[in-house]
């Protein structure tokens, strides 16, 4: 073979491997995201002519309760999701030790995470169920009158936000574990000797040395928190009355349901949705972008 | 290491530890706990207000029940078939793609690398409308191709990601040496990298394979019949019409979840690695 045919081979190696990959990725998810925006000026039941309508939706938006409703359920799920990364910090850290079946303890720890969001959802839903569920027992035996807690509009989101952290806090608990068994061992036993101990050690010491696991840990806990949408179907259905909505949750309703099919709507919903999501993608893309490059 | 291992603690501290650990995790699976009992505790068990105690028996007729009146075996088997091709065709995907990002210089690289990891988190909400509108208009609505190839191509951001910086931590003078002997580049692939992201392939595989058994939303948007939905789907349908028939919707959700524990229990040093690996480096 000629150089100059080897030297051609290798710039246009890459793109042969990358082609199918990118072509699969440009139409299932890149172009999509495009295609809804420009949805979103539509009102569109799916099926029929779609009428260009401009603004209106966003404009409907502004006015809708129910919006409202999703959008603060949004918040707080993002706000209560974060307790994620403490807690399981601190079971990290409470079984990073070497006594004899702890392998066995960290996996079965970890069991919540490997199992589907709508089997703990009903998982959850059993728990808290009036009557039946053990949570509820407990209340009840404890204060004499059990709590519907998925039936009450004041507990039905933190009950449901709950029954999310279990497999969120697992998550992260596996990755402050790997990350405690590399941190440095000398600088822990430099910062011993130097009379280091108890929440000192931790904050100064230890967590700097963990950095990018609390980095992946924020990461995954705010596009876990945000995407947050099989909990509410499998648990309430966005009920009581609506009340458990989020923007993901209610985008489905709009577009896909017994109300009836309005694609449009749910489209601009799932900008809105969107563009808060880009906020905290655009940081975490810019973080590991200076990463990469100052490499 | 932190914390101080417990072995330098006075003996009695350490035995608290010991009965500390297995109290917690008792704490910690109660309500996993809870929903296996049920789902064993025979029917009349509930009916009588049985609910936390002793069961009666062991009612393993319940399982029973859940196959012979509910499609769960066809969930089951339609899962897999969602799965399956998904976790091969993912993860063929993602050997090209993060090969190609991790050995080749080329000025829009870093672009199209990061094209992908910013893909990989986007909400499903903004894809859901156009994609269930092109499955429909292909003709593989309520398929389980159309559902997998959906899968295949989102699963390929998240998979490029972690496959790009395995490869990349692989030692680059194993290519060089080849190129100056004039090997190939697809034999290069093929020959000398492949053979070693056996550790990440097979890490990677059991994540998609739990990810996509997982998975509800696209169950529910592109499939509604249960001759294709998988499992998730199913089950949430089911327990629409087992209206507090505790002892049946826990026996379901057992079954669903049993193959992704399974997997997880077999390939366990993998699935950590790959949750770590490809995320903490």
């Amino acid at each position: 073979m000629s150089s100059a045919w080897k030297a051609h081979q290798r710039r246009l190696a890459p793109w042969l491997f990358l082609a199918p990959g990118i072509l699969m990725f440009l139409v299932y998810v890149i172009i999509p995201i495009f295609q809804s925006m420009w949805i979103s000026f539509y009102d569109w039941d799916g099926l029929g002519q779609a009428q260009w309508i401009g603004t209106e939706n966003y404009v409907e938006l502004i006015d809708d309760d129910a919006f409202y409703t999703s959008l603060k359920n949004n918040v707080l799920w993002l706000v209560l999701y974060m307790l994620a990364v403490p807690a399981g910090l601190l079971i990290a850290i409470f079984l990073n030790q070497t006594i004899p079946g702890m392998r066995l303890y960290k996996s079965l720890f970890f069991f919540p995470f490997v199992i589907s969001q709508v089997v703990v959802g009903l998982i959850f839903s059993w728990f808290y169920a009036p009557g039946f569920g053990l949570l509820y027992g407990i209340i009840e035996s404890l204060t004499g009158t059990g709590v519907a807690i998925l039936a009450d509009d004041r507990y039905v989101t933190y009950g449901i936000i709950a029954a999310g952290l279990w497999p969120q806090i697992a998550y992260v608990m596996i990755l402050y574990l790997t990350g405690l068994n590399n941190v440095a061992p000398d600088q822990v036993e430099a910062a011993r000797l130097d009379g280091a101990k108890g929440w000192k050690m931790l904050w100064y010491v230890i967590l700097p040395q963990l950095r990018p696991a609390t980095f992946i840990a924020v990461v995954v806990t705010v596009i876990g928190a945000l995407r947050s949408f099989d909990l509410v179907s499998v648990m309430t259905d966005g009920g009581p009355y609506g009340s458990s909505r989020v923007l993901s949750f209610y985008m489905y309703e709009q577009a896909l349901s017994e109300y009836g099919y309005r694609m449009g709507y749910g489209a601009a919903i799932a900008v809105v949705l969107f563009a808060i999501m880009m906020v905290f993608i655009s940081g975490f893309i810019w973080k590991m972008w200076r990463d990469e490059t100052e490499r | 290491m932190f914390p101080r291992p417990v072995e330098q603690l006075s003996p009695g501290m350490q035995m608290a530890y010991k009965l500390a650990v297995p109290v917690a995790l008792f704490l910690w699976l109660l309500p996993l706990l809870g929903v296996a009992v049920t789902s064993v505790r025979p029917a009349s068990d509930l009916a009588q207000g049985n609910y936390f105690g002793m069961p009666s028996g062991l009612a393993f007729e319940n399982y029973a029940l859940v196959f012979q009146n509910t499609p769960m075996l066809q969930y089951i088997l339609n899962s897999f078939w969602v799965t399956i091709p998904t976790v091969i065709g993912a993860v063929a995907l993602s050997c090209l793609t993060g090969f190609a990002l991790a050995i080749y210089k080329f000025p829009s690289n870093l672009i199209i690398f990061f094209m992908f990891v910013a893909g990989n988190f986007v909400p499903f909400q903004i894809l859901m409308v156009p994609v269930r509108d092109m499955t429909l208009q292909l003709g593989m609505y309520n398929t389980w191709y159309g559902l997998a190839l959906f899968h295949i191509a989102f699963q390929s951001g998240f998979c490029t990601l972690f496959m790009r910086n395995f490869i990349k931590s692989l030692p680059f003078e194993l290519i060089e040496a080849a190129r100056v002997e004039g090997v190939a580049e697809w034999r290069i692939f093929w020959y000398i990298v492949i053979p070693l992201m056996r550790p990440a392939i097979a890490a990677l595989s059991v994540l998609v394979f739990t990810f996509i058994w997982n998975d509800f939303f696209w169950a529910t948007v592109l499939t509604n019949s249960p001759e294709t939905q998988p499992v998730t789907a199913g089950l949430s349908s089911l327990n629409g019409q087992w209206i507090a028939q505790w002892h049946l919707v826990s026996a379901g959700s057992i079954l669903a979840a049993l193959p992704p524990v399974a997997m997880f229990f077999l390939m366990q040093k993998h699935f950590i690695a790959g949750l770590t690996l490809g995320a903490v480096k």
